[in-house]
């Protein structure tokens, strides 16, 4: 991911630097060429080698080339054959969206009373929810298991849906507080003569304008949520209840003495790849979103 | 029907006043006119009616119904807002259906009344278009046709030809003229700072002056027809303001009180002002106030000085330096010809001369129109 924008952000810096010297490739250059390679070499070699060691077997699994010499299928095959890795992936499918349109509904409503409405402590109350992000997730893990015991949701996904909120709901509320300021107070007076209600203003007004605010912020939660691992481990038990991470972690094979490396590269890979292509078709919407409203709503 | 009734309004911010004690009767279908300079809060006091702020004191009634409590959208009045405040995510027509749909109208009704607004304002083949697609003027046309898409018995307008280039704003100034012949019985409350809109299209004018944090002062300063305001201000804000260039302010003292009309002595010269002399007394310090267009140049007694012009084309502005002052007294002339650090005669004629008394209250007229209703002006 830190591959792609580092491409996105190269082109736009390149021409000032070219004005002053006549030489086409000062030394400033060569050096900013060289770092940017080997900053993307960093950031991308763990994926690489994930998708090398993913089409490799046996032996070839132990020899570090980055091709492999008996390219196979069969550990994608085999993730899927040996475990139930399809519903693993549809409950990580299920608990990410609903983690994302919860925290957007729920934060999208609380960006507009803390944006908009004045009331006693909203200061305070912002910054309690910002803080609720500071703990680290172990702190909260046994308070938070108490709380899915309590509503009867262990082992199932709701709990994590719950779970993951705290996770996402700060971050989304504070960015989305930013957005909702920067609308102008004109809109919602127009709506207020227009005589709607607080929801059809929130939904139909304010949440078509927050757009790119919300497919960034929800692409970030889901990464957060798809990629949630300690809550996940911990608040499920049996295989079907499984998200992926927790999947992946727990892979082996059946005497158990060993690690099936290749298996578990392969389910990294396809675990990654839906990540890769979400942040691909919204980049454009992600870049716009972080940098709207600066300039004009 | 939708007469507005204002009594004893007062609006505060936190303990500043913004707003004092505004009586104001609009009639129905009257074009009535809120003008003043920057923080005078005529905004402010269109917000009131609106209901997008709460009085802080007394009573607001829109057709005899007191609509203090009332929710903006339950007033039936429509608002026009200085940024035309258009929904960017939706197309005109769902921009001017959106409030309709809301209030459950029929589709059909909708439909009619959109059409409507369309021939009004001319807005045919726009309807799909997002509002970022259209022009200034545009823009402001389909946030009036949102306003008149509701029926309302009030339109508010809030500063809406601000944001418009020179030539769109003439241009838009006498559609809205056009549109309010149109609507006939609906009342329209228009907020600018300019006086010349103010004056075009007002059937009455509230002038109205900033508090400042004084207490002794009212908000509004004069009410009443444009040319009321203009032959008859009912004191030296009022005068100062209205006219461009603005009224020109001479320090004086009485000096005799003939009838009919006052002698004024400035700077040595005795000047008679063809004004009430009730309640003024011999040696009394006035301010003498002369619009520029009503100096006479090139006949009269007296001489002064031309110590610079300007040349618009069509008429020059002349600043005059009077002897032994350092003021200088800005007179139109319609000449091109007059250079600088000529001597030129000039005359103040009586019927022109408006005067004000140390506390800024203007004497009455006896030239021109008949003087404004004494129950339209109020000052301290």
């Amino acid at each position: 991911m830190s591959g792609l924008t580092e491409a996105r952000e190269a082109p736009a810096a390149s021409p000032r630097r070219q004005a002053p010297g006549r030489r086409r490739f000062p030394r400033g250059r060569i050096g900013y060429w060289a770092a940017s390679l080997l900053f993307v070499f960093v950031s991308v070699f763990p994926l690489l080698y994930a998708l090398s060691s993913s089409f490799k077997q046996g032996a070839g699994l132990f020899s570090p080339t980055l091709w492999p010499a008996a390219p196979t299928l069969a550990n994608y095959s085999g993730v899927f054959a040996e475990q139930p890795f399809a519903q693993n992936l549809l409950n990580s499918l299920l608990v990410a969206g609903c983690v994302v349109a919860l925290s957007l509904g729920l934060s999208l409503m609380a960006a507009w009373a803390f944006g908009r409405v004045q009331f006693r402590g909203r200061g305070l109350l912002l910054m309690l929810i910002l803080s609720a992000s500071m703990l680290p997730q172990v702190a909260v893990l046994s308070g938070m298991f108490e709380l899915v015991r309590f509503f009867g949701l262990y082992d199932s996904l709701g709990a994590l849906v719950i779970a993951d909120l705290v996770l996402t709901l700060p971050f989304t509320v504070w960015v989305l507080v930013t957005f909702v300021r920067q609308l102008p107070k004109e809109l919602e007076e127009a709506a207020a003569m227009d005589g709607v209600g607080v929801l059809t203003l929130v939904f139909r007004v304010f949440m078509p304008l927050l757009w790119p605010a919300m497919v960034a912020t929800g692409l970030l939660a889901f990464i957060a949520a798809w990629n949630e691992f300690l809550f996940a481990l911990t608040f499920t038990l049996s295989t079907e209840a499984r998200t992926v991470p927790v999947a992946i972690a727990l892979i082996s094979t059946a005497s158990g003495f060993e690690l099936p490396w290749g298996r578990i590269m392969a389910a990294s890979v396809i675990v990654t790849l839906p990540l890769v292509a979400l942040v691909v078709v919204f980049q454009r919407r992600i870049v716009a979103g972080l940098s709207a409203g600066a300039v004009k709503g | 029907m939708s007469r507005i009734a204002l009594r004893g309004v007062s609006k505060f911010f936190g303990n500043i006043p913004v707003l004092k004690d505004i009586d104001l009767d609009i009639a129905s279908g009257e074009f009535c006119v809120f003008v003043g300079p920057s923080g005078c809060g005529k905004s402010t006091l269109l917000r009131l009616l609106a209901g997008l702020e709460e009085v802080s004191a007394g009573e607001i009634e829109i057709d005899g119904l007191l609509v203090n409590q009332l929710p903006p959208a339950q007033r039936n009045v429509a608002m026009v807002f200085q940024s035309y405040a258009l929904y960017p995510h939706m197309s005109v027509y769902q921009n001017m259906a959106f409030g309709l749909q809301h209030r459950k109208l029929a589709a059909g009704e909708i439909e009619q009344r959109i059409a409507g607004a369309v021939r009004i304002l001319q807005l045919d083949g726009l309807l799909q278009r997002r509002p970022r697609e259209l022009s200034g003027g545009q823009r402001q046309r389909v946030a009036i046709a949102r306003a008149i898409v509701r029926q309302p018995k009030v339109f508010l307008f809030d500063e809406p030809l601000s944001n418009l280039d020179a030539a769109l704003r003439v241009q838009t100034r006498l559609e809205i003229a056009r549109l309010h012949r149109a609507l006939g019985s609906a009342s329209m409350v228009y907020v600018t700072h300019d006086q010349v809109e103010a004056m075009t299209l007002a059937d009455r004018i509230v002038l109205l002056q900033p508090l400042a944090g004084r207490t002794d002062a009212l908000s509004v300063a004069q009410s009443g027809p444009p040319l009321d305001l203009y032959h008859h201000p009912a004191n030296r804000f009022v005068a100062g303001f209205i006219g461009s260039p603005a009224m020109n302010f001479v320090e004086a003292t009485v000096k005799s009180l003939c009838h009919p009309g006052v002698a004024v002595d400035v700077l040595g010269t005795i000047w008679d002002a063809r004004v009430s002399s009730r309640g003024l007394m011999p040696g009394e310090a006035v301010t003498l106030g002369i619009r520029p267009e009503h100096v006479l140049l090139g006949q009269g007694t007296q001489r002064a000085r031309v110590s610079h012009v300007e040349r618009l084309g069509e008429l020059s502005h002349v600043y005059l330096e009077l002897p032994g002052s350092g003021t200088a007294l800005l007179a139109k002339s319609p000449r091109d010809d007059i250079a600088t650090d000529e001597l030129l005669p000039f005359d103040l004629p009586p019927q022109a001369m408006h005067l004000f008394r140390s506390d800024g209250v203007a004497q009455a007229r006896y030239a021109a129109q008949q003087p404004a209703d004494p129950a339209h002006s109020a000052f301290p």
